[in-house]
């Protein structure tokens, strides 16, 4: 029914096609985009990764006439969630690796120096290369800092070789984490696995390569010939609890064995062993193949500037104190933080920077046209938690433990899915790379 | 998912297709024009034409669901819960219905009579 037939016969079929329209209209309509801020504000994005670029380009939307500098030195840039699937042998190594450059959006100045010092109280901030830079506004999108010289013994040089494997460390140790990995399911023998005690980022991460591990072995048929051995930092495997239980379940299925308040903290990468402080005292564990997770702790700029947490359990590693919802600086209002350096209790994934950089981006142009904003984070993080290849969790929970599906009655968040397989296979990436534009 | 609409969408699909989505979109309207326009000439469905783009619509739709399967790494053995039969019958019916709109349009453009 066309729309001159609708209004010369103006009968309930044309109602009802009316509400119908409207209703598929509702999710299509577009985002009422917002007339430009107009502004000669000084921006400096400490960081070029997945919050820095999202947020620069968001800003660069919502400005205009601003000066924003992204700074970092690294060229690269590396889609982290890739990691997984490059140290299981389901993708090269240069599926998570592309260039900074073509994700900067127009407008906004990328600067390849890393920031050596910054001084809130001046506002300025200093690059590793001499340059001083005055802002009006900051955002440390920094990332973190994998602190492998905190495990004695670990030489990140030796990833690959003799049974270490660190997924973490980089494209190229996750793709040598898959050499390690697949040598040891050909053979056999105890692998071991783990997370650290610090925050971490994407704590999903370590359970997933377990159960990676033992899916391969199952599919070379030698999982009989070995033992898999979780060691969790704390009295439970993940930090919601709902979700702890759960993976509880699958690890016992998978015969995937859990040591409890296990911290590793010493590795001997030549005879294979692995040193861990646990409740009883130091305790040695032998291995034939172990995915080594390294503390995690802001970088050295953040952590030795005044912009740091004081107190509380976020200071020990120099997280950004920032307000858990707004993301703007306890002390420095016009700071805010996105991403890993951020010193909330939860949230370090690409997914939490698609939900924070917005909030961070629209309480700073807010700050500039001289209103106010509701926007809040809910501390939402999301983690397709891989169980097999195949199949994964769509596990998204918020700062209160509480699961927030996305697809709630749709994707079960605790049900080995295909369908969450396929989100972080095929959808997951230009996602991702969409929210580096700007545009999801 | 926040902000689910259609420039998201559209965003994410560029991201993983490229100049193909275009393409492919590009497809698409001129099999979807082709089909409309050969109903309009004939003025309604050739029932024996019908029968061979739905034959070979069942073929497209059995090509979707192993293509699925052969740019991704996981096969039937992987489907678990109901949501993921859904997302199977939706590749098959969206290979099967391109199929038999794109052979339909064809064989009618083809003034193949049947």
């Amino acid at each position: 029914m066309n729309a001159t037939a609708a209004r010369a016969a103006p009968g309930r079929r044309a109602l009802i096609a009316a509400i119908a329209g409207a209703a598929l209209a509702a999710p299509f309509a577009a985002r009422r985009p917002r007339a430009a801020v107009q502004t000669r504000a000084r921006i400096v994005i400490v960081g070029a990764g997945a919050a820095g670029l999202t947020t620069a380009s968001r800003l660069a939307r919502e400005l205009s006439g601003a000066s924003i500098t992204l700074l970092d030195r690294r060229r690269e840039h590396l889609y982290q969630p890739g990691f997984t699937l490059v140290a299981a042998g389901l993708k090269p190594e240069g599926y998570s690796v592309s260039t900074t450059a073509e994700y900067v959006a127009p407008g906004v100045r990328l600067v390849e120096e890393g920031a050596a010092e910054i001084d809130p109280v001046s506002r300025t901030v200093t690059t590793d290369a001499g340059q001083r830079l005055a802002y009006d506004f900051l955002v440390l999108a920094t990332g973190l800092v994998l602190d492998y010289g905190a495990i004695a013994g670990m030489d990140v040089a030796r990833i690959g070789e003799n049974g270490l494997g660190s997924v973490y460390a980089g494209p190229a140790a996750a793709a040598a984490t898959w050499r390690a990995m697949s040598a040891f399911a050909d053979r056999g023998g105890v692998a071991l696995f783990g997370r650290p005690e610090t925050e971490m980022k994407c704590a999903g991460a370590p359970l997933k390569y377990a159960f990676l591990t033992d899916d391969i072995l199952r599919r070379r048929g030698n999982r009989g010939r070995a033992e898999l051995i979780y060691n969790a930092h704390a009295r439970s495997l993940f930090s919601v609890p709902i979700v702890a239980e759960r993976v509880r379940m699958l690890f016992e299925d998978r015969a995937i064995a859990v040591n409890h308040e296990h911290v590793l903290t010493a590795i001997d990468t030549s005879r294979r062993i692995a040193t861990f402080r646990t409740p009883q005292g130091a305790k040695e564990l032998g291995y034939d193949f172990i995915n080594l997770v390294p503390p995690m702790r802001a970088p050295p700029v953040v952590r030795n500037s005044p912009l740091r947490w004081q107190s509380g359990p976020l200071a020990a590693d120099g997280w950004a104190e920032v307000d858990r919802h707004s993301l703007r600086h306890a002390r420095f209002p016009e700071v805010f933080a996105v991403g890993d350096v951020a010193g909330v209790p939860k949230g370090k994934t690409a997914a939490s920077v698609k939900w924070q950089a917005p909030v961070a981006v629209d309480h700073l142009v807010a700050t500039i046209a001289g209103r106010t904003s509701d926007a809040s984070y809910n501390g939402y993080t999301s983690c397709p938690l891989i169980t097999r290849i195949g199949r994964a969790m769509l596990v998204e929970f918020d700062y209160k433990d509480n699961l927030v599906p996305s697809f709630p009655g749709v994707v079960a968040p605790l049900e080995e899915l295909w369908i969450t397989w396929i989100m972080k296979e095929v959808g997951l990436k230009p996602t991702y790379l969409a929210m580096l534009r700007g545009r999801a | 998912m926040k902000e689910i609409d259609l420039a998201t969408i559209l965003a994410v699909f560029e991201e993983m297709l490229g100049p193909m989505l275009w393409v492919l979109v590009a497809l698409a309207l001129l099999a979807t024009i082709a089909f409309v326009f050969v109903l309009v000439r004939d003025r309604g469905l050739r029932p024996r034409r019908l029968v061979w783009a739905e034959a070979a619509g069942v073929a497209g739709g059995i090509a979707a669901v192993l293509f699925m399967q052969f740019v991704t790494s996981s096969s039937f053995a992987d489907i678990g819960g109901p949501i993921d039969w859904v997302l199977v019958a939706a590749i098959f019916a969206a290979g099967a219905i391109g199929t038999m709109v794109g052979i339909y349009a064809l064989l009618g453009l083809g003034r193949w009579r049947g």
